[in-house]
This record gives C-alpha cells, structure tokens and sequence, in this order.
C-alpha cells in the first residue's frame, strides 16, 4: 500500500488490505536461526506443513527454503525433521 | 476442493495466511488457520470474535488474512456467520462461511450463539482452535482450561474439570462435529475436506498449543500435540450422521491396539502442569479425569456404532 499522508486520504470504509509483513520484518524476532542443509532433506514437506508462519517455502527441486525475513525461530522445523536436515545456530544481525 | 489429499504433498502451495504475522513464534493456532484456509480456499468469508486471530491480523492499512473477514463482538460469531450465510443465500451466492473462535469466544462467552445457530440448523462451519484460556488477554483460566493448570488466575491450578464442547454439540444437533490436531496433517484434512462437503451445521475443535501461557519452548509445539493423543489427554474422533467413530491413533487406542503412553510425558515439559507433577493427589485427579473421559467416550461410541436406531 502506498504511503497514506492525511487523514483525508484514508479510505472511508477501514477495511485492511491483505499483505505480507502485518507486523513489520517477523525476521528480527529470532534468538536462533534454522539452517537447512540441502544434501540431506529428502523434500517430504514436513517442516513445511508445520510452520505455524509460512516462512518455508518449497524450491524447484521439490526442497525446502527458508525465509529468513519472516522466519520468526521458533525451531519447529529443526525438532521435527525426520532426517535431522536442519540445524540451529545463534542468530547474530550484522 | 479438487483433487484429492492422500499426502503432504498434495496439498496445494497456495497460503492465504500471509507470513509476517503477529502471533508468537510456534503458535499452534497460527498452523491450523493456515491450514484451514487452504482447504477451504479464497471462496470463503470468516468471521472472527475477540480472540488471539483477531490480534494476528496486523494493524490497519495491513491484514495478514487474504480472504474477507469480519472482525465481530465476543458473544457472536456463530450469529454473524449465520447471517452472513442468509445474506449471501438471498444474493444466490455460494460462500463457505466460517466461523474461527478461541475457546473463551466458544466454550463460555460465545455458546449460546453456536448452541442457538446449531439448533436452528445453519449452513456453517465453526472451528473452535482449542488453546484452553485466554491467552489473548494474558492467560486466564476459561471453560476449557483442564483439571490442575496453571492460570493467572488459577495460580494453584484449576480445581474443575474441562468442559466438554463435542458432547454438547452432538446433544444440539450438530451434522458434523469432530476433533482436530494439527500435528496428524492427514487427519486433519480428512476431517476438514469432510465438513466442506456437507451442509448444515459443522463444528470442528482443535488442539492448539500455546508456548506463552503454557509454558514451554516453541521448538516442541508439535511434540506436545502428539503426546496429548498418545497419552490420551486429546482424543480424536468424529460424529456424523448420527455414527461416532475414534479416528487415527484415538482408534488404536480404543481397539486396543496400542497402550496409552504415561500420561506424564505430556505434564512435563509444560510449566503449567508443575503444581499436578508435584502434588501425588492431583497427578491421580488428573489421571482419573482422563480415564473417566475414555469410559464415557466409549459408551458413546457403542451407543452411536450405527445411524439406524435399533
């Protein structure tokens, strides 16, 4: 949505519009970082399907990606895989 | 929906639950919104009273929620959708209305308007996400907090048992009325892709973790929902058509063929539960509790075996 200045500007009904980032970059709330390692996810989906935020998203190959600017570190992804693909490092912003 | 879902992988990419959203990392109820507007698609309008999805929409200009959604008072979610749904049957428009709720907004303040809209027999559906108390508003004890946790307002852990919403709503005449757990994904869309196809009044609760007001790290959001059925403290099940069945690992349970696991696996790692696992009384209240629910789960299913009275 583009930058609303007055309040005349705004809409007369107050209906939301539907868009990605309702409570800004999720991402910075993170302690932890799952890390995906590509070579042994076996793209069954799991992860994917439990992810309470849709920040994992399936690429080409049928594999999984994290997205890192919604990814809010809760780890379900990391305790639930069946092969262990996933780790966890501590997140340092730079 | 079209194809059919036998696998993960089938399920469609399409999210109408944008990322970004405000609630809590690991929030169970986050995952089965999720899902339940995948199934049932962009041809639905939700209406949603005070509970934890009204606070993870987002402020205006911005919503997380990309179907239409009416944000309604405590009492009467069920009452909207029902009017909503009489509406659109007059405009000669085919919506799926559904109705999301916590269980403060169904089991205590809203339950005289699903009580009512299931009497009356209305065209929706109406999830129940289950995360027994009020979590939105800091965690007080509600209708659905079970037997000795930890509330703010039940410091020494609650001294009631749960209340028991799937009975109720078999007792008014629900078509379909079952429960969820989004850490079975295809019992989960088997129970929901169901409820879309049939009319009538359909009430659906599921099992929803909170990592705040129960006090555990995130990470094992999903464990926990599988211990509850394991353990036997959840169970799954569906009624329709005047037939109840146990479904899943609940079914295993029931026929015997697997053993319930020690109901303590599931105590521990929630804070909510320290009073119960050091108070050797409550541990078998509580233990009671869950057998009692099983014995009366049981009669039912015998009673209910088959839809043609005998």
């Amino acid at each position: 949505m583009s930058k609303l200045k007055t309040i005349k500007e705004y809409p007369l009904i107050p209906a939301s519009k539907p868009s990605e980032g309702a409570a800004g970059r999720t991402g910075l709330w993170r302690t932890f970082r799952p890390v995906v390692n590509l070579d042994k996810c076996i793209g069954c989906r799991l992860c994917w399907f439990y992810c309470p935020d849709n920040a994992i998203t399936i690429s080409g190959d049928g594999k999984v990606e994290i997205n890192y600017d919604w990814c809010k570190g809760c780890l379900i992804c990391f305790h639930e895989c069946p092969v262990k693909a996933i780790d966890r490092v501590v997140e340092e912003f730079g | 929906m079209g194809k059919e879902i036998k696998t993960v992988k089938d399920i469609p990419l399409q999210e109408l639950l944008l990322p970004g959203h405000v609630a809590c990392a690991g929030c169970g109820m986050a995952i089965s919104v999720r899902h339940v507007l995948k199934i049932l698609g962009g041809n639905t309008v939700v209406t949603v009273p005070a509970c934890c999805l009204s606070v993870i929409q987002g402020l205006f200009p911005k919503t997380a929620v990309a179907v239409p959604l009416k944000n309604v008072p405590f009492a009467s979610a069920a009452a909207v959708a029902s009017g909503l749904k009489a509406g659109f049957r007059l405009q000669g428009k085919e919506l799926n209305v559904v109705a999301i709720a916590g269980d403060g907004g169904t089991y205590d303040i809203g339950l005289q308007a699903l009580s009512g809209a299931v009497e009356r027999g209305e065209d929706i559906i109406y999830f129940c996400y289950d995360n027994q108390a009020y979590m939105n508003t800091g965690i007080q004890r509600s209708g659905a907090t079970p037997y000795g946790a930890w509330t703010t307002t039940t410091p020494k852990g609650k001294k009631e048992r749960r209340k028991d919403l799937g009975l109720m709503m078999i007792a008014n005449g629900a078509t379909y009325v079952a429960t969820v757990n989004p850490s079975f994904p295809m019992d989960f869309y088997g129970k929901f892709l169901k409820a879309e196809e049939k009319k009538g009044p359909r009430v659906l609760i599921g099992y929803s973790v909170c990592p705040p007001g129960w006090r555990y790290t995130p990470e094992l959001s999903i464990e926990l929902g599988k211990l509850a059925v394991q353990t036997g403290a959840w169970i799954l099940w569906e009624f329709e058509e005047g037939v109840f069945r146990f479904t899943g690992y609940s079914k295993r349970l029931a026929e015997g063929k697997a053993k319930r696991k020690p109901i303590e696996l599931y105590l521990e790692p929630q804070g909510r539960f320290r009073n119960v696992l050091r108070d050797p009384e409550k541990l078998k209240a509580l233990k009671r509790g869950i057998n009692e629910r099983w014995r009366v789960y049981r009669k039912i299913a015998e009673v209910y075996s088959s839809s043609t009275p005998g």
